[in-house]
Order: structure tokens, then sequence, then C-alpha cells
């Protein structure tokens, strides 16, 4: 019975097809380093599955994003447990994407016919540090307050359009509820939605191409 | 295989794979549902002794209007709630007293007593209760709620006991 609506889902979608191609592909010899895109990958999507959570009770809004929070580690169950995970895996995630890009690098996986897929993957790697900067502000504390006023202050250094460039982050001169705004909408819907798509074309092209061999010494 | 305890090493991982996936999944997801349906399982109940007035200046016979505000803090805010109502003195007899919740029992909106009529209409689809609260027409599905503790206390001030589901 179950073997039948398999078959059938199978013709359809190309499920073994699938399975093969993304799980049962041939590898080089690898190591744990090789294991690192892998475990980007997890953490986005740990962390947008506890971001998704968050929103239920965070809001948005200088008035109440502390509030909210406050009440998410106190009141709610299991509260502090979602809120942990979000806040060490965007920590982790940082760190991890970081060493997968060293471990590219050193292994010279970057090169033909790998050269786009390092190329996005330099803009995963912005978009995850771009995550953890507006995510930063969200709880809308003295030192999320103070390094995004840090932050953007930084931005407005660049020469002729440091001031257009710190006006368009914050939304105004100031830091205020639309910077708060603003930065969680990047958050929540520019970045990730920009992230998915990346990870897409990404892990499209490792597919297509496979893992890199190790260099050996005669390379 | 078959016959011994050897297992693949591709079995192994699988399984291996499918077990961690399965307690990782599970300590993420079972709190997560705690995190999501927490509201429902927080109990609000909280009761108290509302005042509504000294019983002296409620006429006999005639409902005469009453309300009042509970605060309640839901998540980080505080919610003012309006309760509205009528107590009709039956008798001199303290204890023959009606007194009868203004929400109306089809989608609580507030009812208003017309005195012409000898009514409660609802102002949203045009229910009639009459004055002990029974419907006479449209459709709510039971009478009026009433508040049926209430006392009277030394100062001649009538209290009704009000619990928040």
């Amino acid at each position: 019975m179950w073997k039948k609506v398999f078959q059938w889902l199978d013709e359809r979608l190309g499920l073994n097809d699938l399975y093969k191609a993304v799980l049962d592909r041939p590898e080089p010899k690898g190591n744990w380093w090789n294991t690192l895109g892998s475990a980007s990958l997890f953490l986005f999507l740990l962390q947008g599955a506890t971001g998704i959570f968050l929103s239920v009770y965070y809001t948005p809004s200088p008035d109440h994003a502390y509030d909210s929070i406050t009440y998410i580690m106190n009141e709610v169950t299991f509260g502090w447990l979602i809120r942990g995970i979000h806040h060490w895996g965007a920590t982790l995630m940082v760190l991890i994407v970081f060493i997968h890009m060293l471990r590219v690098f050193v292994t010279a996986s970057y090169k033909y016919p790998r050269e786009m897929t390092w190329l996005i993957g330099i803009g995963l790697l912005l978009a995850t540090l771009g995550m953890g900067f507006t995510g930063y502000l969200l709880p809308w504390n003295q030192k999320a307050f103070w390094a995004t006023t840090v932050g953007t202050q930084l931005a407005g250094t660049v020469p002729f359009i440091g001031e257009f460039i710190l006006k368009a982050l914050r939304g105004g001169v100031d830091l205020s509820a639309l910077t708060l705004q603003r930065f969680f909408a990047a958050h929540i819907w520019v970045l990730p939605a920009a992230l998915a798509g990346l990870i897409g074309v990404h892990l499209f092209l490792i597919i297509k191409h496979g893992e890199s061999e190790f260099p050996t010494k005669e390379d | 295989m078959t016959g011994s305890h050897h297992i693949s090493r591709r079995d192994f991982v699988k399984l291996t794979t499918a077990a961690l996936g399965t307690i990782m999944g599970a300590a993420v997801g079972l709190p997560a549902i705690g995190f999501l349906i927490d509201p429902a399982l927080k109990s609000g109940g909280k009761d108290a002794w509302i005042s509504i007035g000294k019983l002296e200046d409620m006429p006999l016979g005639a409902p005469h209007p009453f309300s009042f505000t509970r605060t309640r803090v839901n998540g980080w805010e505080r919610t003012a709630t309006n309760y509205g109502g009528f107590v009709l003195r039956r008798s001199e007899n303290p204890q023959d007293i009606l007194i009868l919740s203004g929400r109306c029992t089809h989608l609580a909106c507030q009812v208003n007593w017309r005195e012409d009529a000898q009514v409660y209409i609802c102002p949203c689809h045009d229910a009639k209760f009459n004055l002990e609260g029974e419907v006479l027409d449209g459709p709510p599905p039971r009478p009026l709620d009433r508040f049926e503790e209430f006392q009277t206390d030394e100062e001649g001030i009538l209290l009704i006991h009000v619990k928040e589901g």
C-alpha cells in the first residue's frame, strides 16, 4: 500500500532522484571541515524557526519592545529557551559561516568551476552579518541602542555619501522608532528572503559541481 | 546480512542521523508547542467583590443601570474592560433583587433598557429581553446572565461578586 503511494508520488515528484542528488551524491574523501556548510544551513533553519516563534510575542515598538522581551523571558512557557536558542544560534551562525569560508579558502575550493559558489557565499556571509547587526537592536536595551548608534555612525563616516547612508539606515537623523521598525523589517523579511534565495543557488551549485577534492602535494 | 548482528556503515549512519534528528527535533519542537499555546494555559481567574452603589438610591420596580471597570495585565499591557448591568429591586427586601449583566448573550453587545416598551434592546441585532432578562425576540441563545452572588454591607452599599474567566 505505502509502496504504491510512494511510487505514485515518486513518478510525479522524482523523490528518488532528489534523494540521490541531495543526500546520496558521491563525495570525495572528506573530513569534518566539510560539514560546516551543512552546519550553517542547519543553523539558518533553526534561526528561522525560533525567529518565527519569537515574532508571536515580540513587538517592534520603542514603547513595548523591551517589555515584550521581558515577557518572553519571564512569563511565556519555554520563552527563555526559544530566545536563548535564537540568541546563541546567531552567534554560532556567524562563527560557523566564517570558519566555513576559511575552510574553502584554505583548501582552494573557490577555483574553477566554483567561482560563482564563492561569490554567492560572500553574499551569504554579508547577509548573515546583516542579520546579526539588525537583530542586535531589537531588544531595545541600552546595549542594543548604543551598539546601533555606533554602528550607524561608523557607516556615516563614508566620504561624500556618509550622511545619506546614515539617514537611510536610521530612517532619519536620530535613532528612533523608525530605526527599530526598519531594522525589524530587514531582520525578518529582507535579509531572510535574500539568504533563502542565495542559499538555494549555493546548494544548486554544490549539487551540480559536487564537492572539491582537497589539494594534494602535487597541486 | 540477515541473521548477523552487523549493520552496514551506511545503515548505521542513517539510523544515527534519524535518531539524533528526532531527539533534537523534539528538544526544540515540544517546548515550541508550549511556547505557542502558553496564553491558553494561563489561568486568569481572579475574583472580587465590586461595589455598584447605595441600595437606597436604587428605585423599586425599575431597572437601575450600573457599570464598573476592571483592569488586567495582558502580556506587557494593562487592559481596561468596562462591564455594565442593571439592578432590579423587586421589593424593599434587600434579598429580593435581580442583578442582570448588560452583555447580550448573542454576541456580547451592551443592551439598553427601553422604558416605553419595558424591554431590554440589544442595538446590534434587535434582540429583546423582558424585565427578568428572558429572551422575547431575536437571536440570543439564552437569557441575560445574572450576578447570583451579591450582598449589602453595613453602610447599605450593594456589592456583587465578579469572577474573571
